[in-house]
Formats: C-alpha cells, sequence, structure tokens
C-alpha cells in the first residue's frame, strides 16, 4: 500500500505513515464491525441452544440489533459515582478499549496482509492482552464500591495465573514454528499434519496444548465458565456495576475484541491461519481471508457454545485448574516438545 | 469407579463432550417461544384480562350499584358511590378500579349478579404513568364497548361450565 500512496506523489515517509493510518483505520473499523456481528450470534447461539429465538426484530433476522443498543448507550447520560476517583474511572474503560484494538496490529488476516509483521508478534501480543487487565483493576479500583474492588481482584489473580500456562503453551508452539512472527507461524504449520493438513492442532503432542490454550482463552477473557469477575449472582455487574452510556459500551467492545483476538489466535497458532484445512490445491481459490474469518468464527461459535453449557467455576475450583493441572501439564509438554524436537533434530 | 477411569474422564473432558453434545441437540431443536407482537398464543375463555362494564343490548349499563363486587375485592381496589337516578333506578355515580391494586383474581365478575363487571380478554393496556392505571367509570365502559363482541363470546363458551 505505501507503494500506492508514493505513486500519488507522497514522500516514501509520508507515504508509509498514510498506508498504516489506512491500514489501522480499517481494521479498527472491521474489528468493531465484527464485535457487533459477534455480539449478535453469541446472544442468537444462546437463544437457540436455550429454544429460544434471540433478538429477530430490528433489521433482517434482528442483525442491526447491536446497531441499536450501540446508538442506545450512545444517547444515555454517562453517570459518575461521587464517590469515584473521576480521572481513573473515566480512564479505565479507555485503557481496555484501546488495549483491545492494539493487539490487532500483528494479526495477520492473510498472506502479507497485516498492519505490522514484526518479528515479535507474539510476544507483543503477550504483553499487550496482560496490559488488558490493568483496564479492569483501575475500574475496579476507581469505582469505590465493594463489588466492583472484588471483581477487580479476582480478574487480576485470574488473569496471571492463566497467562502463565498461555505463556508455556506458546513456548510449545514457537518451538514447532521457529519463529516469533505471526505470519511465520502460519507458515510453518503448511502440511504439518502427515504433509497435507495444516495446522498444528493434528499434531499429538500439541493437541493437548491446543485444548489447554483455547480453556486459558476463555480463563484470559472472562468468559463463561470462568466469568468470575462478573458473577451476576455475586457482584452485581463486577467491575462494570459502576459504568453507564459509553464508557459501559467501552469495556462491552474491548471484551468482545479480545475474545474475537483469542479466537483468531487460536486460528494463527493451531489452525493455521489462513491457510485452507487441507493441502488441496482447488481450496487455495477461496480467498485467505474467508479461511481466516470461516475458523476464527468456528472458535467464536465454540465460546459461545461453552457459555450456553458450562456452569460458572468456583474461584478455588478456578485457581486449582489454573495452577495445578495447567501449568504442570504444559510444563511437561514444553520439555516434551523440547525433547522430541532434539532427538528428531529440528534444530540442527 | 476408580480413580484410573476417573482421571480419564477428567483429562479427555469426557463429561464436557457429553454436555456440549446435548446442548447442539437443542441448538437444532424448533424454538419454542412465539414472535410476541406479531404471534399471540391462544387465550382462555376464562382468561382474567382487563376489566370492562358491560350494557345490555339498548344501551343501558348493566350495573345496578349492587356494591356486591366493592365487598368481595380482596384488594379493595373497587370504589362505588351510587345515587338513585330519575327515574328511580339505582346507579352507580362513581366506579373506580385501582389497577394497580388489583390481582385478578376474578372475585368481582363471579359475584356481579347482573354480569356487569367483567375481566375481559385484554391484556395489552401498559401504561407509561401511574395515573393512567387508575380507571374511572367512562374509562370501563369504553373498554365494555370495546371488547362486548369477545367478552360475550368468551362467556358463551364459558356457559356450558358454569
Amino acid at each position: 500500500m505505501t507503494e500506492f500512496f508514493q505513486n500519488l506523489g507522497l514522500s516514501y515517509e509520508w507515504a508509509w505513515t498514510v498506508a498504516t493510518l489506512v491500514g489501522i483505520i480499517t481494521i479498527s473499523l472491521l474489528v468493531m464491525f465484527s464485535v457487533a456481528m459477534v455480539i449478535y450470534v453469541d446472544r442468537k447461539v444462546l437463544g437457540a441452544i436455550m429454544m429460544r429465538r434471540g433478538p429477530n426484530v430490528v433489521g433482517p433476522f434482528g442483525l442491526l440489533q447491536s446497531f441499536a443498543d450501540g446508538l442506545k448507550v450512545f444517547l444515555q447520560e454517562t453517570i459518575i459515582p461521587s464517590a469515584a476517583n473521576k480521572g481513573i474511572f473515566l480512564l479505565a474503560p479507555i485503557i481496555t478499549f484501546t488495549v483491545a484494538l492494539a493487539a490487532w496490529a500483528v494479526i495477520p488476516f492473510d498472506a502479507g496482509v497485516v498492519v505490522s509483521d514484526i518479528n515479535v508478534g507474539l510476544l507483543y501480543i503477550l504483553a499487550i492482552s496482560s496490559l488488558g487487565v490493568y483496564g479492569v483493576v483501575m475500574s475496579g479500583w476507581a469505582s469505590n464500591s465493594k463489588y466492583p474492588f472484588f471483581s477487580a481482584m479476582r480478574a487480576a489473580a485470574q488473569m496471571i495465573s492463566y497467562e502463565v500456562s498461555i505463556g508455556f503453551v506458546l513456548v510449545c508452539v514457537v518451538l514447532f514454528a521457529g519463529t516469533f512472527n505471526m505470519s511465520g507461524i502460519v507458515m510453518a504449520q503448511k502440511g504439518h499434519g502427515l504433509g497435507f493438513i495444516n495446522g498444528f492442532f493434528v499434531n499429538p503432542l500439541l493437541f493437548p496444548m491446543f485444548v489447554v490454550f483455547f480453556i486459558s482463552a476463555l480463563a484470559e477473557t472472562a468468559r463463561a465458565p470462568f466469568d468470575l469477575t462478573e458473577a451476576e449472582s455475586e457482584l452485581v455487574a463486577g467491575y462494570q456495576t459502576e459504568y453507564s452510556s459509553m464508557s459501559f459500551a467501552l469495556f462491552w467492545l474491548g471484551e468482545y475484541a479480545n475474545i474475537l483476538l483469542m479466537c483468531s489466535l487460536c486460528t494463527l497458532l493451531f489452525m493455521g491461519g489462513w491457510l485452507p484445512p487441507i493441502e488441496w490445491a482447488p481450496l487455495y481459490y477461496v480467498p485467505g481471508i474467508v479461511w481466516f474469518l470461516v475458523k476464527t468464527f468456528f472458535f467464536f461459535f465454540l465460546f459461545s457454545w461453552i457459555w450456553a453449557t458450562v456452569p460458572r467455576y468456583r474461584y478455588d475450583q478456578l485457581m486449582r485448574l489454573g495452577w495445578k493441572v495447567f501449568l504442570p501439564m504444559s510444563l511437561i509438554f514444553v520439555a516434551l516438545i523440547s525433547g522430541y524436537l532434539m532427538a528428531t533434530g529440528h534444530f540442527s | 469407579m476408580t480413580t484410573a477411569t476417573q482421571l480419564l474422564k477428567s483429562f479427555t473432558l469426557f463429561e464436557f463432550l457429553k454436555a456440549h453434545a446435548l446442548t447442539l441437540k437443542y441448538f437444532f431443536k424448533p424454538k419454542v417461544t412465539i414472535n410476541y407482537p406479531f404471534e399471540k398464543s391462544p387465550l382462555s375463555p376464562r382468561f382474567r384480562g382487563e376489566h370492562a362494564l358491560r350494557r345490555y343490548p339498548n344501551g343501558e349499563e348493566r350495573c345496578i350499584a349492587c356494591k356486591l363486587c366493592e365487598a368481595v375485592c380482596p384488594a379493595q381496589a373497587i370504589t362505588i358511590e351510587s345515587e338513585p337516578r330519575e327515574d328511580g333506578s339505582r346507579r352507580t355515580t362513581r366506579y373506580d378500579i385501582d389497577m394497580t391494586k388489583c390481582i385478578y383474581c376474578g372475585f368481582c365478575q363471579e359475584a356481579c349478579p347482573v354480569d356487569a363487571i367483567v375481566e375481559g380478554p385484554n391484556f395489552e393496556y401498559a401504561t407509561e404513568t401511574r395515573e393512567e392505571l387508575l380507571y374511572d367509570k367512562a374509562k370501563l365502559l369504553a373498554n365494555g364497548d370495546k371488547w362486548e363482541r369477545a367478552i360475550a363470546a368468551n362467556l358463551e363458551a364459558d356457559a356450558p361450565y358454569r
């Protein structure tokens, strides 16, 4: 895209800036649009499993429901509790939302379709997704109210616990791929399974890690069955309790953007990203972005499906699963995988 | 169950997969909800909805101000005042129902000797203010005129069981 703007008569620096800005805006809008659609899908799937219809009045099949909700929220009054720390209170949703969007900078939607194709993409995502918890903790503290405070403490502990095992799972993937670059990881999956299946998930050594990663992703995004941070029966709405209007909407958007990010990470790290599921020439006629979106939405469907099926974990069960099951398991697999790769001469 | 099979079960996520298979089955089942504002479920002839005061076919109001409904009303939602009319018949000058107090028990229509006060089939009378739910005689008579056909049909359908 830089060349395109250079041809319009801009110098290289300006062309690069404009091209990157266009990329950022396109991807932000795309993500926000997907979030709106995904909230609709979430409600529809949940409704269908409960044998309800879900939203079906606004627009054809209720497709415009999320936009109507957005408009409603936008027109509401922003209420700031008098006891709240005003600055931090308003900053928290902005941080959550910004961080959720920032992580999309290194997600490749297709070969070469990425805002910034940096070498340490995976590390960048790990760093940015850890920052996400700051928004939650700050909102919990600044609300000056007991339920958001409890929720923020839970969120902090939960995200730290599961980030550890996510880190080890990523180590396994990187060992196999030999690179931290997201596009490189996707290309390393080409023909990984028996020479014709694209994706690390078919590898018997990586499949358990895939499951661990997926479940940790549920916990990392505070999604059911690990949604203890907003357990309605105990904490009203968790850290969002005191929020209203656009600040509430920003939390909502940020949360779903994070969920989508985790879905796309599952796709990129284990399911072969934009590559078709199997190596077969006709499948390559389908644009890569379609494969990427199909796989991502498949994972989102799994998220909704799990939400509708599994009851919420107790807090000690959540901690037990994170520290006593996933952490040892992922550690063992790091040792197993590196041992296997050394033995088969992968690194030589 | 031995510890080994239990471990195997929890590590293969057996119970979770079973649960998800079940919910997927429900995902494809036909929906049980109806499209409410566009589609409505059938109502029994005995349905107790919004109140109405009925008239005789010649336009004379049925209510004779016997105050049985007022007496029987367990929520004390009904207030009646009466006076003899010029032709000597006893009629209500005031017939109020506080719909916010009413519990829709149907005792008023059971008590009425002339089938004047009835609970009609209408249940869509939500209002934006509380005051609109304090019904007076004019409102109740207007309801009666509006819903007379439906009410008469319901009373006829229910008559064999009375």
